[in-house]
């Protein structure tokens, strides 16, 4: 009952195609946005500031784009970790050059450079399909992690192979380096990803986001409506390493504040990978969703026999969450193959009826 | 009829086409007037679908062309096809599953959307506007083959029948001047079938658009169609109008089976 | 520039002529890790060909036996009970992933059944873990009896050294494969396994159990799993980071076919080779290490010209 959708008449197709058609999601939405922008940075502690809310946006940022490129285009991609690493070490090399360009200017640009080197290794797309493409990728992930560590420029011939980051200011206010607050490090996070993820959202409405789905659905029909899968497989590529370019720069800037090529190698592939099956392929909900559930669950397995008051060793606990994840992930494909977004709109609809069963 | 059939808009000629060592089309050459619908029949294998593939640029043929509008090509870019205003329907329903009706038919107007990524990303000027504009020229479509309400379905959950009808919004939703149907009632029973005619003739009448369309049910062919051409084997073995086809002897032929 | 292109296009074969025993060596050495790797594709061969899951778990399931195997040993259970034991083991994993995982998911398009291998693959990495610990282990070459030491055998000017447990694992590999082959093609099982292969309603409607072949199946890549973990753990040691050396199979499987039994050795064999001759004569030129993606661009650059493998078949599609 609370859910209920009568009475509310859309009187034209603008008002129909609106993000939140629904006026109880626009509310939800709101209040969402109020408790992230000045509830958090009001109440909530550090720790979880920067144990848990940084890392879930900044992955949920990577997993929207592995979603756009294997949920909504259909391109499996083993590639993201390297993407994410080109984000990062671009962002450092160009801290050095321009010292005084403003931080988020240089984040956003090197997704820019992640967008070019995606598109170079999305280029096999034309000749191979499919699985196969899946493994252009993984060629792509192994030779940007071996750049990582044997490409010494990169981390500016740091004799332990990492980088650090340094201090930068945004109006006097300390954003990067140890300086900075994790409040001020979280809004900034926050505001790139709402920005981007509404992008994303304005993207996948549209026609860019259909012909992604038709070449996903049927890349031949798509191709005899006058679809050029080329160029819409390219540029799923581009926009895709674009968005985990950013979060890759995010990562070491906002989050870690430094990384080595270690960050940024297959597992990280992986975890981005997971995260986008759990919380559902092709659905930007549920990369949030999934990097929720994926970040959390070893955290909350830590924390949960203290809370019982067994203790067990952190290495014990973060085996146990690889072998829960591991069945969590099973579970998911039996029983909701279209992962946590799809239970939240089987929720939903649940809702438009309750408390009737039907 | 009370329509006027005009110059041959489509030319297929002497089109050859095989895979390997199979022979599917054998010099093929017919050709479409303006604003007719034509048929084409054969027995199961003759070349039907092939040779809307050809004429497609799904297809490649060894030899022969194809002239569209007066634009002549060995092979048809698909693409060009598209621009070029030839849209059609598939033997085996190709709609796009992961994707709603309204979805799916708005698809079919890609080609007709130009706005640049920026303002799709941004939803702003151009892109809200397109949106709006095709929305508005895909609800006409809906009307004209009653499929208001199932707008919002996923196609996948539709019922055949609903799905071809769907097939055919998609291709009419890119305003062709060509319609290529593959066996657009197969599968169908007999209420489907008279729907789907009355929307086929009413294509023919309203928008003046010429139908090309692969049948198997020769009552529907001999009720719709203008022209029947015949294939059989590859090769065409008749053409003309749909009494003439019908007591052509090699076609009573290559349809019982007979050696020849 | 001509230093450069004299390097890269002239300088390697200058090198390997000058020492030719050293060439016959390195290829040796390929031709090892080839069959290595060719019989971690022979795992994934299985059981893709018998029910088209691409057993992404396959590298962990070689990672585990040899945990069994050593794990049981350490805790005092002589070696080849050991082994009868970790081959018990690996029927009941077989049992355990038909019930659970492929029997719910038996309609469910393959990207849904390889992703569930992927979750497959983070269980057993986390059990392993917790059960044997993190660290690496040695594995138990003597109280298996294989051969230890090599042979120093002179040829082409210099000698070449062949350690007898990689003649061994060659030989083991061959007769795997044989056998297997033998099995696929000649038996009334194979066949049903073929069939379950090609489409599990109409193996269904023939009376075929599908339960039991993939029990079969996944048995008896638990099986090549065993020898493989065996021969791997042998030549360095028993640990995680092998997991990773089986994505290594992926450019096999691309350049054999995924459905190829005699594909997987020979593109074992031409991933194995390529990768050791390019690291050791080309290697210096872009700096240590390049054998950590030589083999997925090997396998890239045969895709761009044969995008359905060496021993693929060609996809026709239809519309």
């Amino acid at each position: 009952m609370l859910y209920r959708e009568v009475g509310q008449y859309k009187t034209s197709y603008g008002a129909d195609q609106a993000l939140f058609p629904i006026l109880q999601d626009r509310i939800g939405i709101a209040v969402i946005l109020l408790l992230a922008f000045v509830g958090v940075p009001l109440t909530a502690s550090s720790f979880t500031i920067d144990s848990i809310l940084i890392p879930v946006l900044v992955l949920s940022l990577a997993a929207t784009g592995l979603n756009l490129l294997t949920g909504y285009t259909g391109l499996l991609s083993l590639g993201t970790g390297g993407f994410m690493g080109v984000g990062a070490f671009a962002c450092y090399k160009l801290t050095t050059f321009f010292p005084n360009v403003n931080i988020i200017v240089l984040i956003l640009c090197s997704g820019f450079f992640a967008a070019a080197i995606g598109t170079v290794f999305g280029l096999p797309s034309l000749r191979i399909k499919g699985f196969y493409l899946a493994v252009a990728t993984l060629a792509a992930q192994f030779f940007l992690s071996w750049c990582f560590i044997r490409v010494a420029w990169l981390y500016n011939y740091n004799v332990s192979a990492s980088i650090e980051v340094p201090t930068k200011t945004l109006f006097g206010l300390a954003v990067t380096g140890p300086t900075a607050s994790p409040v001020t490090r979280y809004l900034i996070v926050l505001s790139i990803v709402a920005l981007l993820t509404l992008m994303a959202a304005n993207l996948v409405r549209g026609r860019i986001g259909r012909t992604w789905m038709a070449v996903r659905d049927m890349d031949l029909a798509a191709e005899l409506i006058g679809i050029r899968l080329y160029q819409t497989k390219l540029l799923a590529f581009a926009v895709s390493s674009f968005y985990c370019g950013v979060a890759g720069a995010m990562m070491v800037f906002l989050w870690l504040g430094n990384a080595e090529s270690e960050s940024f190698n297959i597992n990280q592939s992986f975890l981005i990978l997971f995260m986008v099956i759990i919380g559902g392929l092709g659905s930007l909900l549920g990369s949030f969703l999934g990097a929720a559930l994926i970040w959390g669950l070893p955290i909350v397995l830590r924390a949960a026999p203290a809370f019982f008051g067994v203790s067990i060793r952190s290495a014990t606990a973060e085996q146990a969450s690889f072998v829960i994840v591991g069945a969590l992930i099973i579970f998911f494909l039996i029983v909701e193959p279209r992962g946590l977004a799809r239970l939240w709109q089987i929720g939903k609809q649940k809702l438009r009826v309750w408390p009737f069963p039907y | 009829m009370g329509k006027t059939v005009g110059a041959p808009i489509l030319e297929v000629e002497g089109v050859s086409l095989s895979f390997g060592g199979v022979v599917a089309l054998q010099a093929v050459t017919f050709d479409v007037r303006e604003h007719e619908i034509r048929a084409i029949i054969g027995p199961n294998g003759a070349g039907k679908s092939s040779l809307l593939n050809v004429i497609n640029g799904f297809y490649h043929p060894q030899q022969g062309s194809i002239s569209f509008k007066g634009r002549r090509r060995r092979q048809v870019d698909p693409h060009e096809a598209a621009q070029a205003g030839i849209a059609r329907t598939f033997q085996n329903i190709a709609l796009f599953r992961g994707m709603t009706v309204l979805d799916n038919l708005m698809t079919g107007r890609t080609l007709k959307m130009t706005s640049n990524f920026l303002q799709q990303a941004l939803y702003w000027g151009a892109a809200r506007r397109e949106e709006l504009e095709h929305r508005a020229k895909i609800e006409e479509v809906i009307d004209f083959l009653e499929i208001q309400h199932i707008r919002k379905t996923p196609v996948g959950r539709l019922p055949y029948g609903l799905q071809k009808r769907v097939e055919l919004g998609r291709a009419l939703a890119a305003e062709p001047q060509l319609l290529l149907l593959d066996e657009p009632m197969a599968g169908m029973n007999l209420e489907e079938k008279q729907d789907m005619c009355r929307f086929i003739l009413d294509v023919n009448d309203q928008f003046g658009t010429t139908i090309v369309l692969i049948e198997h049910d020769m009552s529907v062919v001999m009720d719709l169609s203008d022209r029947v051409a015949v294939l059989d084997y590859g090769r065409k073995i008749a053409d003309g109008a749909p009494d003439e086809v019908r007591r052509d002897q090699a076609v009573i032929d290559a349809y019982l089976g007979v050696a020849h | 520039m001509t230093h450069l292109l004299y390097s890269i296009f002239v300088d390697p074969f200058v090198q390997m002529g000058a020492a030719p025993d050293l060439l016959a060596q390195t290829l040796w050495e390929g031709l090892v890790s080839g069959v290595l790797y060719a019989l971690i594709a022979l795992g994934f061969v299985l059981i893709f060909k018998a029910s088209g899951v691409f057993n992404f778990a396959q590298g962990i399931m070689v990672v585990f036996s040899a945990l069994t195997l050593v794990g049981l040993n350490e805790h005092g259970v002589p070696a080849y009970l050991a082994l009868a034991l970790t081959v018990v083991v690996m029927l009941v994993l077989a049992f355990a992933v038909e019930r659970v995982i492929l029997r719910p998911l038996v309609n469910q398009p393959d990207i849904i059944l390889f992703m569930a291998t992927f979750g497959l693959t983070y269980f057993l990495i986390g059990l392993g873990e917790l059960i044997f610990g993190g660290d690496p282990k040695v594995m138990i070459s003597d109280q298996l009896r294989l051969p230890g030491g090599s042979y120093r055998i002179p040829m082409l000017g210099g000698y070449v050294q062949m350690q007898k447990i990689d003649i061994a694992a060659t030989v083991i590999a061959s007769l795997m494969v044989a056998a297997l082959a033998i099995m696929f093609n000649r038996t009334r099982i194979g066949r049903a396994l073929r069939a379950v292969a090609d489409s599990h309603k109409a193996a269904l409607s023939v009376g075929i159990s599908l339960e039991q072949i993939w029990v079969i199946v996944w048995f008896a890549a638990g099986i090549v799993a065993i020898a493989t973990g065996i021969m791997w753990g042998a030549r360095s040691n028993v640990s995680f980071a092998l997991e990773i050396i089986a994505l290594k199979a992926l450019p096999v499987l691309i350049l054999g076919g995924f459905t190829s039994i005699p594909g997987a050795i020979i593109g074992g064999i031409i991933i194995g080779v390529g990768e050791k001759i390019g690291e050791f004569y080309w290697g210096p030129l872009l700096g240590s290490g390049i054998e950590s993606w030589l083999a997925y661009v090997i396998a890239l650059v045969f895709l761009l010209f044969r995008p359905q493998g060496l021993f693929g078949e060609r996809i026709i599609e239809r519309l």
